[in-house]
């Protein structure tokens, strides 16, 4: 499945500013047309926005302020996982034959409407992420003997992970011993184990196979997908040591692919918490159940970059409708062999993961050079 | 308010309910998920079950599953010693623009 293309992306720096929704997403669609060869304006089919923020008409809106008439033009929202829904949705244009070329681009602000889910019942009182959270982690502590210590370790690997990615919201260096004496939110939850909401932006051009390489000469190939909503509620997922919805996405994706766990050389998984990125590692196969923790010790001990090696959303921020394509941008500049100082070795398959309230919905990417 | 807040506001915890599948139907809705019939409204038994909990300070959260069923979270208070899995009692039912469970431990000798 070479069929369709990620052929370039833009990042805007993960932060906090004053600047507006729709200055944000220009930003990102103004490196991509600085960088990418051949690219006109006229030249795009489909603009796809990925945000939480209430906006109407938002597509029609930044397509004029970039000066592009495009074909189809349209929000995607779905939460944390909007931008890879808007990259799947781009991918389907473009394989129906509907488009050629799609600019889907996502942003947030910090005080993003898609943070506290007032609309779902059974969480009663419990709104904020923190307690799905905390839930998680009890029941991963209880089964499999995690410990306070290995949360800490995620962070720490992710933080350290972010020093090297320009556009991280985070610049420094946490120790374990900080992230340990950070402020607990919960019994199990601590500040340094969150993902910070930020103002950010990313944006990718995908096209058809056929007009790929005239705007790159290395385009990354989306060769896997897989998406699962089990519910909308948090309290159907019913073993809480796992995403179910996240092993259903990552096993369509790795068959439509071809390929499997042991084939994927980097990975961007979604770890809102400490807690989610350990439960990822064995939910997507790269580790059995039970041996995330000891898998993320081994990557932080050996300074191993391929999980999460732009720092995850706990080092980098999590602006939520720009997160999936920001890891779909560091996934790409991997296999690209452009990723700098964060650059894995000879990566040639990579894995996006983007999930939804509580791994209440997936998305799954296999892409490759 | 919704019948099922009203209701809730009134410490009644009341669920859809659907005859023909003699299912209940969470989240409450008008409509069975299974079927599509119409519902009815069913008081929810207060006894639940303890799927896992935690701590924000001093105040003990949980999910509860009440008949096999419907899992929310609430809190449990005069908690001591919780166990996954042990009976809890659904003390009290609230709404003020949000839903409020509070359990607390079925005593067992
Ligand atoms: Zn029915």
């Amino acid at each position: 499945m070479r069929q369709v293309a990620v052929a370039s992306g833009g990042l805007t720096r993960f932060t906090k500013n004053d600047l507006s929704l729709e200055t944000l997403m220009v930003s990102s669609v103004k490196q991509i047309f600085e960088k990418t060869e051949n690219l006109e304006q006229k030249d795009i089919d489909v603009v796809l926005i990925s945000t939480n923020a209430n906006d109407k008409y938002l597509a029609n809106i930044v397509s004029e302020l970039c000066g592009i008439s495009p074909k189809i033009a349209h929000s995607i929202e779905s939460l944390c996982n909007s931008g890879t829904n808007c990259i799947v949705s781009a991918y389907s244009y473009i394989l129906s034959g509907l488009a050629k070329t799609a600019l889907v681009i996502g942003a947030e602000k910090t005080n993003s409407p898609g943070l506290v889910l007032e609309w779902d019942k059974s969480r009663g009182q419990y709104k904020h992420p923190i307690y799905w959270s905390s839930m998680f982690t009890s029941a991963h502590m209880r089964k499999f003997g995690t410990t306070s210590e290995d949360l800490a370790y995620v962070s720490a690997k992710n933080h350290r992970n972010a020093l090297d990615n320009p556009y991280a919201y985070f610049d420094r260096e946490y120790s374990l011993q900080e992230i340990t004496e950070s402020k607990n939110l919960t019994e199990n939850v601590r500040l340094l184990d969150c993902s910070m909401s930020c103002d950010g932006s990313a944006a990718v051009l995908l096209t058809s196979s056929d007009i790929a390489t005239k705007f790159t000469d290395r385009p990354v190939w989306i060769t896997g997908i897989g998406q699962k909503s089990t519910s909308a509620g948090f309290t159907k997922n019913d073993d809480l040591t796992s995403m179910k919805s996240t092993a259903y996405s990552a096993s369509d994706a790795y068959q439509m692919s071809g390929r499997k766990p042991t084939d994927v050389d980097v990975a961007e998984l979604h770890d809102a918490f400490s807690i989610c990125e350990i439960i990822e590692l064995e939910d997507l196969g790269f580790v059995s159940k039970g041996q995330g923790s000891s898998y993320v010790h081994q990557l932080y001990d050996s300074h191993d970059r391929r999980i999460n090696p732009r720092g995850g959303l706990i080092g980098a921020g999590h602006p939520l409708g720009a997160t999936g394509i920001a890891q779909t941008v560091e996934i790409c500049q991997q296999l690209q062999g452009n990723a700098k100082k964060r650059q894995v070795d000879g990566a040639k398959v990579g894995l996006v993961h983007n999930m939804s309230a509580a791994a209440t919905s997936s998305t799954v990417m296999i892409l490759e050079s | 308010m919704t019948k099922f807040e009203q209701e809730l506001k009134n410490n009644n915890f009341l669920c859809s309910h659907c005859t023909t599948c003699d299912k209940l139907v969470w989240p409450p809705s008008d409509f069975c998920n299974n079927c599509f019939s119409d519902v009815v409204w069913k008081p929810v038994s207060r006894f639940a079950r303890l799927i896992e909990f935690s701590r924000k300070d001093n105040e003990y959260f949980c999910i509860a599953e009440f008949e096999e069923n419907i899992r929310v979270m609430g809190s449990i208070q005069n908690s001591s010693n919780l166990k996954i899995n042990q009976p809890l009692f659904l003390v009290k039912c609230d709404y003020d623009g949000i839903e409020r469970f509070v359990f607390e431990p079925v005593l067992t000798s």
